[in-house]
């Protein structure tokens, strides 16, 4: 079994955020970059499937040489081999392209990733790569369970679940509860500065969208203390004043 | 060149969210000098689909057989594209539910179009640029995204769009779209609702709780105020992690991003990744003991107590305002 789990380099959860060039730029200075917590979750499970000499990871990232300690992370947590695809990350299609261009030569029996981004919180990479790949993408899953080569996945939807079956290939993109994420130990942190790390130039593909500025939401106004004895008050200021309730 | 509008429905039926969305690409299309065409997919009477009229709807095209009963991800997005072409639409705007989530891009593909996803406002349009605004880094700032193709998806993020009645009435056609075999590979065993519960990512009005109820032990009381309220309950990270309540409740920069008219925390310090997922709610309401959680810097109203004691009193309030509202 081949699994392939698509990662992307994100500043860590804690970043304060904040933009320079005429908020134009995101500010790296200082930012620490993790595994997006997602993909995290999605190459945990990864290796659930595989354990057992079962199957082999191999983890892909779409970044410059900037990524390859986040990738080495990766290999560190448990995959196998990497490939990095050497360019930018400009878009999420263009993202997903490189992926299928990547994958579709593979052999891979599924693909993994998050179900979104914690940066630019896009849910688009799994779903535009199953399209490029014409194979079936299940979004936001909850559970995934395989037999042989069918998966037995269970989708969130709005006020409930779907359980639903998937032969493979397919691809499918994980949220939080699918697994656990696994810390490396020190032997796998030891093996990961030799695992294959390839990397593989980037296909064109012509520009769709780009973030052309940011800004920060409007700060609140000052908070209103309320008596704790007093939950009439609050009721109150809710339905006159807030009007929410 | 209308605008295209996917209208999806739970059952046969359009929630609120379905008719933000519809509110939403009418503005876009009177933006762009256009009209709007509605596709829905799957089994809605025509009586409903003709109430999207009004809402501004001028078209409505409906497609149903057997196959279509329920959610198929590949075939809807064969659908959607299809509609877009035969309609000449350069704009295509959906919700960004948990289906909207994985037909979107997949439509995107299909008509090498450029997509935001998580729209939080109108396009703008100047100088022939087509700029959509949407939260990034969950909550912590928004993006203005610019797409350059043709074709243009957009998905939109629940409550953030208000319903506009219009006095339009909607034609209600049948559409007809050729799908394969191969959109139909994924099967669906089984559907499980629960069905007393109100969506998260839907939800008006928000209940959240977390370490600070010391134990899921603790949970009947903020139930029972979410419930009142009419509410959807959620929690914070570690309590999800702790197994007090389901992964499908964690709201934050790692769980579910929300934007409620009202947001309840209680017994939730705020910290930045939690802040990250809710700070879009209109109105914030923090109930914790600790007068330096920094829950309260971002909060509307604040209460310092005790949620053992603040939390009863706060659900005979509500009990007595409704019985004199």
């Amino acid at each position: 079994m081949k699994v392939l789990v698509c990662i992307s380099n994100v500043p860590d959860t804690t970043t304060k955020i904040a933009f320079t060039d005429n908020n134009t730029q995101f500010n790296t200075a200082g930012v620490q970059y993790i595994i997006n917590p997602y993909d995290e979750i999605a190459l945990a499970r990864a290796i659930e499937l595989c354990e057992g000499g079962k199957g082999s990871i191999t983890v892909i990232n779409v970044g410059d040489s900037s990524t390859e300690p986040t990738i080495r992370k990766a290999l560190a947590i448990g995959a196998d081999d990497a490939i990095r695809v050497n360019a930018a990350p400009r878009d999420a299609y263009f993202v997903a392209k490189q992926i299928a261009n990547v994958a579709k030569d593979g052999g891979y029996d599924f693909i993994l990733t998050g179900r979104e981004s914690i940066d630019y919180n896009g849910s688009q990479v799994a779903a535009m790569v199953g399209e490029f790949l014409s194979i079936p993408s299940i979004s936001i899953i909850k559970k995934i369970d395989l037999n042989g080569n069918t998966a037995t996945i269970e989708r969130e939807i709005e006020g409930g679940k779907e359980i639903i079956e998937a032969p493979v290939p397919f691809i499918a993109s994980c949220a939080e509860g699918v697994a656990e994420p696994k810390i490396p130990n020190m032997r796998g942190i030891m093996s990961a500065r030799t695992k294959p790390l390839a990397v593989v130039e980037p296909v064109e593909i012509a520009k769709v969208a780009e973030v052309k500025s940011y800004s920060t939401p409007a700060p609140r106004g000052q908070v209103k203390m309320i008596d704790a004895t007093d939950a009439e008050k609050l009721v109150e200021a809710l339905h006159n004043e807030a009007k929410v309730i | 060149m209308s605008v295209l509008v996917y209208v999806e429905n739970a059952e046969g039926k359009f929630k609120k969210s379905t008719y933000e969305v519809v509110s939403y690409a009418k503005e876009v299309a009177n933006q762009l000098g256009t009209s709007l065409t509605a596709l829905s997919i799957g089994d809605v009477a025509d009586s409903v689909l003709a109430e999207l009229g009004k809402y501004g709807a001028q078209k409505v095209l409906s497609i149903n057989n057997q196959k279509l009963k329920s959610f198929v991800n590949q075939a809807y997005a064969s659908i959607i594209a299809q509609a877009a072409k035969a309609e000449g639409s350069k704009v295509v705007v959906l919700a960004a539910s948990f289906s909207g989530k994985g037909l979107a891009p997949r439509v995107a593909v299909k008509l090498e179009a450029g997509l935001v996803d998580g729209a939080v406002e109108l396009p703008v349009l100047s100088d022939n640029k087509f700029t959509v605004k949407k939260t990034a880094f969950s909550g912590k700032a928004f993006a203005n995204v610019e797409l350059s193709s043709d074709v243009k998806i957009i998905s939109l993020v629940p409550n953030s769009f208000k319903v506009v009645e219009r006095p339009e009435s909607a034609a209600v056609q049948a559409f007809e779209a050729s799908t394969s075999e191969n959109d139909y590979s994924v099967m669906i065993k089984d559907i499980v609702r629960a069905s007393d519960k109100i969506s998260l990512p839907d939800a008006e009005l928000v209940v959240s709780a977390g370490r600070g109820l010391k134990g899921p032990e603790n949970w009947g009381m903020i139930e029972e105020l979410a419930n009142l309220l009419g509410a959807a309950t959620a929690c914070s990270k570690p309590v999800s992690d702790a197994g007090w309540r389901p992964h499908s409740e964690h709201v934050g920069q790692t769980g579910i991003a929300i934007s409620p008219n009202l947001y309840i925390a209680i017994g939730i310090s705020g910290a930045i990744q939690h802040l990250a997922g809710v700070s879009s709610s209109k109105v914030i309401v923090v109930i914790n003991k600790d007068p330096e959680a920094p829950f309260f810097k971002v909060a509307d109203y604040g209460i310092v107590g005790d949620a053992f004691e603040v939390v009863p009193k706060l659900i005979e309030a509500i009990k007595k305002y409704k019985e004199t509202a």
